[in-house]
């Protein structure tokens, strides 16, 4: 046992090991740049102010951050039900797939960023508008993920559950759906980082609250240590929700994510000692 | 050697009879007819093998049985009901082991249970005694990817009797196996054969495999396929694999076999 969770955290660190390197390169870089005077302190603080200033308002950006934390979330929960609702729906039946798709894509490919004063004018300053535009930047992922997913099950398993006269429900239940998850689950982790644009998108627009919110008036106030702070707090929301689907995804899928690590790692596999 | 052309059991007796069947595809270039006027009655009890040379419509055959399928002309009936939908009533081992890679051995053994809504109790106690019957003990918690490929074949074989089928379908089920593993399959799957009297249709591209198992030997000529002879083995019920092999009878089935299946393909 003890050899195990060993081995376990020598993957941990041999996986993160390398990318905490290169962020701590890019920090020395950028502090580099900024103490040889390379580039003004007003146009690029260095990062020990920036850390400074993010310990001193900690309270303000951990206010703002929640809100946008919020959205996010609810964007993304929205975004995950319907959009796996509505991938089933277009797998179920070809009429709901050849209708549904052009009205999907055409949602996709207009600019989110264009129709968001469009929503702060429906819906208010309040926090509605950017849930909206979490939803709508996330919802895309889901559904192609999804039905791709269900799509993949092969022919001859579902000639299979026909053979033992389960029925569809029984078979999308059994196969079919578990078969999606490894699919679903890349197109949630897609649609998370879009969510978390999708809310400050939706609060550039139209807000006293949130990241968005923040980092638009340090912008105002040609405030750049607090403008990098906004950045850096927002891709670390991102980040972290990012990781919680993965985790859940090792918890969900340990068989999908056993194979995948055999193939990338050379960790032992469970048992052992 | 004794050839027959055709069996004499009555449709009404026979568990599988198919009479004067034709399946043809239709695809947006062309019309392949896979299958010409193909009849072929087994009685139970009976392990059939069928040959033929590839994409022939071997499995298209094993499809049409299981209901899978639906012919273009001629009908299909099995256990005395002509065969309109997929039918429940069969046990299918595909080429593919297709089993579900987050679900372990046994579980994969109990969907078939679970799909049916077979009682949960006995399911369990019947997939054991599969488990044990075909070596899988010791795996049953294994996934499929740390199966091996004969182990594999196991699982969708004992997932295919779980539910005592009288008909058991097999599309190559050892296609994929080495030689010797394949040895060692035919000898269980002749073993499990004999112990449970199931009525057992086998695709096989093994001559010897074909021979080794069966009764009968269908042979099936290049597409559109039609039935160019029907061999029976006469070969004893018990077999040992290397006792049977040297028998005279094997040699000759087998070399009629070769010899059909060479003049359809022109290859010798
Ligand atoms: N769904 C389909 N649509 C069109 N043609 C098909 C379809 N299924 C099979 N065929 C054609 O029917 C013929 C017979 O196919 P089948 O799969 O039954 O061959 P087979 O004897 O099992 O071959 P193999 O030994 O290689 O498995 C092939 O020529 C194939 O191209
Ligand atoms: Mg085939």
């Amino acid at each position: 046992m003890d050899t195990v969770s060993g081995d376990r955290w020598r993957g941990v660190v041999e996986r993160t090991w390398r990318p905490a390197a290169l962020m701590a390169a890019l920090l020395v870089v950028w502090h580099l740049v900024t103490v040889t005077g390379l580039v003004e302190a007003y146009l690029v603080p260095s990062p020990a102010r920036t850390f400074e200033l993010m310990i001193d308002k900690w309270s303000y950006l951990w206010g703002h951050t929640w809100v946008t934390t919020v959205e996010t979330v609810l964007g993304f929960v929205i975004a995950g039900v319907l959009g796996v609702l509505v991938a089933v729906a277009m797998v179920c039946s070809r009429t709901i797939e050849s209708t549904a798709y052009p009205i999907l894509l055409f949602a996709q490919v207009i600019p989110k960023i264009a129709i968001a004063p469009l929503f702060v004018v429906w819906l208010g300053f309040g926090f509605e508008p950017k849930v909206v535009v979490a939803v709508l930047m996330a919802f895309f992922p889901v559904v192609i993920s999804t039905v791709t997913g269900l799509k993949s099950v092969d022919t001859e398993m579902l000639e299979l559950a026909a053979t033992m006269g389960g029925g569809p429900v029984k078979t999308f239940v059994k196969i079919r759906f578990p078969a999606a998850l490894p699919h679903l689950f890349a197109g949630l982790k897609v649609a998370v980082t879009l969510a978390v644009t999708g809310a400050v998108v939706g609060e550039f627009v139209g807000s006293n609250e949130g990241l968005g919110y923040v980092i638009l008036q340090a912008n105002g106030n040609m405030d750049t240590p607090m403008l990098f702070a906004g950045l850096i707090v927002t891709s670390v929301v991102g980040v972290l929700l990012f990781l919680l689907l993965d985790l859940a995804e090792q918890l969900m899928l340990p068989w999908h994510a056993s194979r995948r690590g055999a193939a990338v790692t050379t960790l032992p596999a469970k048992g052992g000692s | 050697m004794k050839t027959a052309g055709m069996t004499t059991t009555s449709a009404s007796t026979s568990t599988v009879a198919i009479s004067g069947v034709s399946v043809r595809f239709r695809s947006k270039r062309a019309e392949t007819t896979a299958i010409e006027r193909v009849s072929l009655d087994v009685a139970p009890g009976e392990f059939v093998s069928i040959v033929g040379p590839s994409g022939c419509g071997k499995s298209t055959l094993l499809k049409l049985v299981a209901g899978l399928l639906a012919p273009s002309s001629g009908s299909v009936a099995l256990l005395g009901e002509q065969v309109r939908g997929p039918r429940r009533d069969i046990g299918f081992v595909f080429q593919r082991a297709a089993l579900l890679e987050w679900r372990s051995a046994r579980r994969n053994i109990l969907l078939q249970a679970e799909m049916r809504g077979m009682n949960p109790a006995a399911a369990a106690e019947r997939a054991d005694e599969l488990i044990e019957m075909t070596g899988l003990s010791g795996f049953e918690n294994a996934l499929p990817h740390e199966l091996s490929g004969g182990m594999q074949q196991r699982v969708a074989l004992c997932r295919a009797l779980l539910h005592r089928p009288r008909v058991l379908l097999m599309d190559e089920p050892f296609g994929a196996l080495d030689a010797l593993t394949r040895e060692q399959m035919n000898v269980e799957l002749h073993r499990v054969w004999r112990e449970t009297g199931t009525t057992v249709l086998l695709v096989t591209h093994s001559i010897a495999e074909s021979v080794y198992l069966a009764n009968r030997v269908v042979v099936l000529t290049r597409r559109p396929a039609v039935v160019q002879e029907v061999i029976e083995v006469g070969l004893p019920g018990t077999r040992d694999y290397s006792a049977t092999m040297a028998r005279p009878e094997f040699a000759a089935a087998t070399a009629h076999i070769r010899d059909l299946l060479g003049a359809v393909t022109g290859h010798d």
